[in-house]
């Protein structure tokens, strides 16, 4: 599932060295303990989420070689924690507001008509050649953005099956879904993913 | 005959396991009328590829401050 990932490039660096570097790791650790204390009031609680979220995601560290996809993993799962907490104090605007809510998901089935159609405006185009896209910075900067804009458990999910490249039934397991639900979720990252890199970066051929 | 949403459910679900021939073919005939789902799955693998590039650390985006969840303009 990793696909083939080339050993030869120089800014290469594995999931290892990110654990030892404890600069980095502090830095990250900080970035998420101001994020985490803007959801969660009680810095107790904060400084928890940002644990266990740290923990669960070093685990998997192995799986990355970048710090931005890294990253992005960090925060999804440190999300679905804060979602956690806010979820046992009854704050279930927050959760709405930090997770997102059905509406998005509403906002999903409106790319489609009455019969289950694209709607003209939003029928998808043709993407050029992602190689050269791969070589753009910005294209990263896009992707990430993309990334982070998957609501509540969708980016969890899509980037354990996506980077992890856990099987159906390991996500499953461990987000504790059934496999249909499972199908549902990543069905709505893919559209969301698609529609948003067509607008910010592919649409209109603009952009190889 | 499949709608849209159902075609590029089975084109996502394709990402997970096999499509069974019943599927397999009900989704050629769909793509081979429907320009818009059939680019939406030359769109998967692109995702998939953008993924693994991402992951793999080849090219980084700058380090930017935390994502912004209030960024949901799209």
């Amino acid at each position: 599932m990793t696909g083939s990932i080339s050993q030869a490039k120089d800014k290469q660096f594995d999931g290892a060295s990110q654990l030892n570097d404890t600069d980095y790791l502090e830095t990250l650790r900080q970035q998420m303990l101001k994020f985490a204390n803007l959801q969660i009031s009680d810095t107790h609680l904060a400084e928890d989420a940002v644990q266990e979220a740290l923990i669960g995601a070093m685990k998997k560290a192995d799986s990355f070689g970048g710090r931005s996809a890294f990253k992005t993993w960090v925060f999804a799962i440190l999300k679905n924690k804060i979602a956690d907490v806010l979820r046992k104090r009854q704050r279930l605007a927050e959760v709405s507001e930090l997770m997102g809510s059905d509406e998005d998901d509403e906002a999903l089935t409106s790319l489609f008509d009455k019969n289950g159609h694209w709607n003209a405006e939003d029928r998808p185009n043709r993407w050029g050649d992602p190689e050269d896209s791969f070589k753009q910075q910005q294209f990263w900067v896009v992707f990430e953005t993309c990334l982070n804009n998957l609501p509540g458990n969708q980016a969890k999910v899509f980037m354990m099956r996506e980077y992890i490249g856990l099987d159906t039934d390991e996500i499953c397991k461990e987000a504790d879904l059934s496999i249909s639900n499972l199908h549902v979720i990543l069905h709505r990252a893919r559209l969301k993913l698609q529609k948003c890199l067509e607008i910010k970066w592919y649409d209109g051929g603009n952009h190889a | 005959m499949l709608s849209c949403h159902q075609a590029t459910r089975l084109a996502s679900e394709a990402q997970e396991r096999p499509l069974t021939f019943r599927e397999k073919v009900s989704f050629k005939i769909h793509v081979m009328m429907c320009s818009g789902c059939r680019n939406f799955e030359s769109s998967m693998s692109t995702l998939r590829k953008s993924m693994q590039e991402f992951a793999s650390g080849n090219y980084e985006s700058p380090d930017s401050d935390f994502p912004d969840n209030k960024d949901r303009d799209n």
